[in-house]
């Protein structure tokens, strides 16, 4: 076991160094001077001078080549560089901004697992009832509402019925347990209500399966109760396709809840990312792409030991 | 503006909200309270010199004075009066400023300002420091000496006259630091903005809030009214929430006639509707270095085809646009009158004349079945409606147009790189100034903002008399010469001034507004009324 991991997480070097290579040059390809859209953007007549003083003091008039060694030495070191935008570490502009999205992602997670779990078993042991139905249809919409619009129901109707909003600014749990769940409850119901959707779906057609098995037959035929079956002998190998979903699911929180942190005035990994795109802050894009590759190999790690534990035949493997 | 005044005031009532007029402030301030105000940007820099942006005035700058600001309503008479300068005084040649300053004014870490600070300050603009960045150097190049005779006075001293120097001096972006913290650390106003403002810097956390407290040992007596303030920065989409919802009480750079509507609607009298002209201006420019926009035929058929008194009103109720008008803000000192206006080609009353007129200059330049493309911003006010409308406009005289909205960095490298036959194009100063405003429209290869590719002697010698000619009346005239030149040789031909439109919580008083979102920022006469 130990050998597996210390040998995924010896890989995670070269597949970090392979991100970081293609990003530097992705986003030097795309048109554009971030300093002009810095200096020009508000309709400002700064001179070329200034323009080339801006360049030079953030490091943008040197060539690509040695941006680049530049880059890979600060890498190296752990230093991501400095926002062309702030001019901040680029580590502590992802610090400020990654508890937020981190809690979102695991109270959505939560929201989706209460959900999801309990429903897909209802929905595939009543399958073809009612409670199937309903189950489906609730997994239905979940998929097709958008996280964002129904965020945005949230807020028209909290505006429509209480005339009220909840506080900006990210206090942190520890610090301030209510003020922290009023700020991040309603986008992890948001984001986690398609999320259990997602899983719900999952967890139903894969217990669909594992109940057509043989050895499930075998236990009902021992005169098992179907909660036992269910329980005992249906869940454990119907769990393995939600967490994987789960797990995925998990890292794209993270990076990608683009939309729904600006719905909510979240200030978070994903309003950062979309506002360092819009900008051209290449030193913040190539941070937060590496961020979030990080996250989706930890995540795909934990994943794959979870496996392990939920099916001893993989752990052998 | 008297009239514009009374305009607005007749659409307000019958909308049913609430104008405050100026004069409708004339309560007593009252003392505390926390101002929550929305800012739909960040600050890329948290220092005055280095920035072009309101994202960085509006939270930083309370922390700091100017030598001089503009101060009153934009609707009744804005003007430069003394900051930190008690007094100031202009030479009669105009090479030499004199300005006595304020005495025992404090800096917010408790040591005394003194003209040593103002001369600190202005040679950090002239001549930054290596690893500074001043982003209005050239505006104050005229200036070749700052003497300090004594701790509260300071004299400039010009090469040539300059029409512009006291808008300069007036500039909100020459926040005055102290002498004493640029020695220790040329960089401290990006890494703790500490200055002689009215409030004290805090906290700013990235993304999400700036606060500050009262700085009690203020040099205007019973100033602040406010204990603080806090700027939350957040998307333009959240305000009219966050204003309903409570979350913030205002959003000072300018809302929608949409957004203003929504707000009034669902707060009735519980919001104040502020509304008056904008120094922004929306323009569409020809990239005459291309065919056939090198033909001043086809540019002034393109120009003539808009009929920018018709859409006026319709699109005013849409968006941000609203006054048709030169080169110059229309109702501003050095707006062009609207008789000489209407006289230029485009510019008429006259929209079906004009558009004959404009489909006969096509077929002279030989131009049949004209495509355009038009590179316009991905933003949505008032870009899109303003793009929309041009392109409708070009439809009337057979012109086709190909309308691609980038973003931001695409939109300016289409530019520089002369990717378009046409662009939109926005101005925003903090002033009305017309070396400021003027200065797209001069030759190409000295200005670093003319994106018409075009060269023009004649608007070249206008645009250095102009800011050389201390004479208002006389510079007047030179103005408008120009501004008859440009718009007539059409490179850019401009559509609309914009409306300024800030909608805030009725508890909020003693804010005014001016033309510009860069000024008046200081919020020393902020209160509220609670």
């Amino acid at each position: 076991m130990i050998t597996f991991l210390l040998r995924r997480l010896v890989l995670l070097i070269p597949t970090l160094i392979g991100v970081a290579i293609v990003t530097f040059f992705l986003i030097r390809v795309m048109p554009g001077d971030p300093v002009v859209v810095k200096l020009r953007a508000d309709g400002a007549a700064v001179t070329q001078e200034t323009i080339d003083a801006e360049r030079k003091r953030l490091g943008l008039d040197k060539p690509i080549s040695a941006q680049f060694v530049d880059y890979m030495v600060g890498l190296s070191r752990g230093d991501l560089g400095n926002s062309l935008w702030t001019g901040q570490p680029v580590l502590k502009e992802i610090a400020i901004r990654f508890p937020v999205s981190l809690q979102v992602a695991i109270m959505a997670t939560i929201i989706a697992l209460l959900i999801s779990i309990p429903l897909g078993i209802l929905s595939a042991v009543y399958r073809d009832t009612w409670i199937d139905y309903v189950v489906r249809i609730l997994a239905v919409s979940g998929l097709a509402i958008p996280s964002f619009w129904l965020g945005m129901l949230m807020i028209m109707a909290l505006l429509a019925w209480k005339n009220w909003l909840p506080p900006i600014g990210y206090v942190s749990f520890f610090q301030d347990p209510i003020a922290n769940l009023q700020v991040t409850i309603m986008p992890a119901l948001s984001v986690g209500y398609r999320y259990a959707a997602i899983s719900t779906r999952m967890m139903r057609s894969a217990l669909l399966e594992v109940l057509r098995e043989d050895y499930i037959r075998t236990a009902r035929a021992k005169g098992l109760f179907q909660s036992l079956v269910v329980r005992r002998h249906a869940l454990r190998n119907a769990l393995l396709p939600v967490v994987t979903v789960v797990g995925l699911e998990f890292a794209f929180l993270i990076g990608g809840l683009v939309v729904t942190e600006q719905v909510f005035n979240l200030n978070g990994i994903g309003k950062l990312f979309v506002d360092a795109t819009t900008r051209g802050d290449f030193n913040l894009i190539q941070g937060l792409v590496l961020l979030i590759a990080v996250i989706f190999i930890l995540v795909n790690l934990m994943v794959d030991l979870l496996y392990g534990v939920l099916d001893p035949r993989i752990r052998v493997s | 503006m008297k009239s514009l005044f009374k305009t607005e005031y007749a659409v307000a009532l019958a909308l049913g909200m609430l104008v405050a007029a100026p004069t409708a402030e004339a309560q007593t301030p009252k003392k505390g309270g926390i101002l929550n105000f929305a800012v739909v940007a960040e600050p890329p820099t948290n220092d005055c010199h280095a920035t072009t942006t309101f994202a960085t005035l509006h939270p930083v700058r309370p922390h700091y004075n100017g030598l001089l600001k503009f101060a009153g309503d934009v609707n009744t008479k804005v003007e430069i009066k003394g900051d930190l300068a008690q007094s100031f005084q202009v030479s009669p040649d105009g090479l030499t400023y004199t300005f006595k300053l304020h005495p025992n004014v404090k800096f917010h870490n408790g040591t005394s300002f003194s003209s040593a600070d103002i001369k600190a300050t202005y040679e950090r603009i002239i001549n930054p420091p290596a690893g500074i960045v001043s982003a209005r150097k050239a505006l104050h190049a005229d200036i070749t000496a700052i003497d300090t005779p004594d701790a509260t006075t300071v004299v400039f001293k010009l090469k040539a006259p300059n029409a512009s120097m006291l808008n300069n001096f007036a500039s909100p972006f020459n926040c005055v630091y102290s002498s004493a913290k640029l020695m220790e650390d040329p960089k401290y106003p990006e890494k703790d903005p500490m200055g002689t403002g009215p409030f004290v810097y805090s906290n700013y956390v990235r993304g999400s809030t700036w606060e500050s407290k009262r700085f009690d040992a203020y040099f205007e007596t019973g100033k602040p009214y406010l204990d603080g303030y806090k700027a939350i920065f957040v998307k333009a989409n959240a305000v009219v929430p966050g204003i309903q919802g409570g979350q913030f009480d205002v959003e000072f750079r300018g809302r929608t006639p949409k957004e203003r509507d929504q707000l009034v609607d669902a707060m009735k009298d519980q919001v104040t509707v502020l509304e008056g002209p904008w120094t922004t201006s929306l323009l569409l420019t020809f990239n005459t270095k291309k065919k056939p926009f090198d033909d001043i035929r086809v540019r002034q058929a393109l120009s003539m085809a808009v009929d920018r008194w018709g859409g006026s009103t319709p699109l005013s109720k849409i968006s941000m646009l609203k006054f048709v008008g030169g080169l110059t803000r229309t109702g501003s000192e050095w707006a062009l009158p609207e008789a000489e206006l209407t006289a230029i080609p485009g510019y008429g009353k006259d929209a079906a004349k004009a558009r004959e007129e404009a489909k006969k200059l096509l077929a002279a330049a030989g131009v049949t079945n004209l495509k355009v493309k038009l590179v316009n911003r991905n933003i949505a006010e008032p870009y899109t409606p303003g793009g929309i409308f041009v392109v409708s406009e070009w439809k009337k005289i057979g012109v086709e147009t190909e309308h691609l909205q980038l973003e931001n960095k695409s939109y300016f490298d289409a530019q520089s790189t002369g990717e378009f036959d046409a662009t939109l194009e926005f101005i925003s100063d903090f002033v009305d100034d017309p070396s400021q405003q003027f200065v797209k429209f001069y030759s190409a290869s000295k200005s670093p903002v003319n994106m018409s590719g075009a060269e023009d002697p004649e608007l070249d010698a206008l645009f250095a008399k102009q800011a050389t000619t201390l004479d208002p009346v006389e510079r007047r005239k030179i103005t408008h010469a120009f501004e008859k030149r440009a718009l007539t040789q059409s490179y850019s031909m401009m559509l609309y001034w914009w409306q300024r439109i800030v909608v805030m919580n009725k508890r909020v008083k003693g804010w005014e507004l001016h033309a510009s979102h860069f000024t008046g920022q200081d919020l020393s006469n902020v209160w509220l009324d609670q």
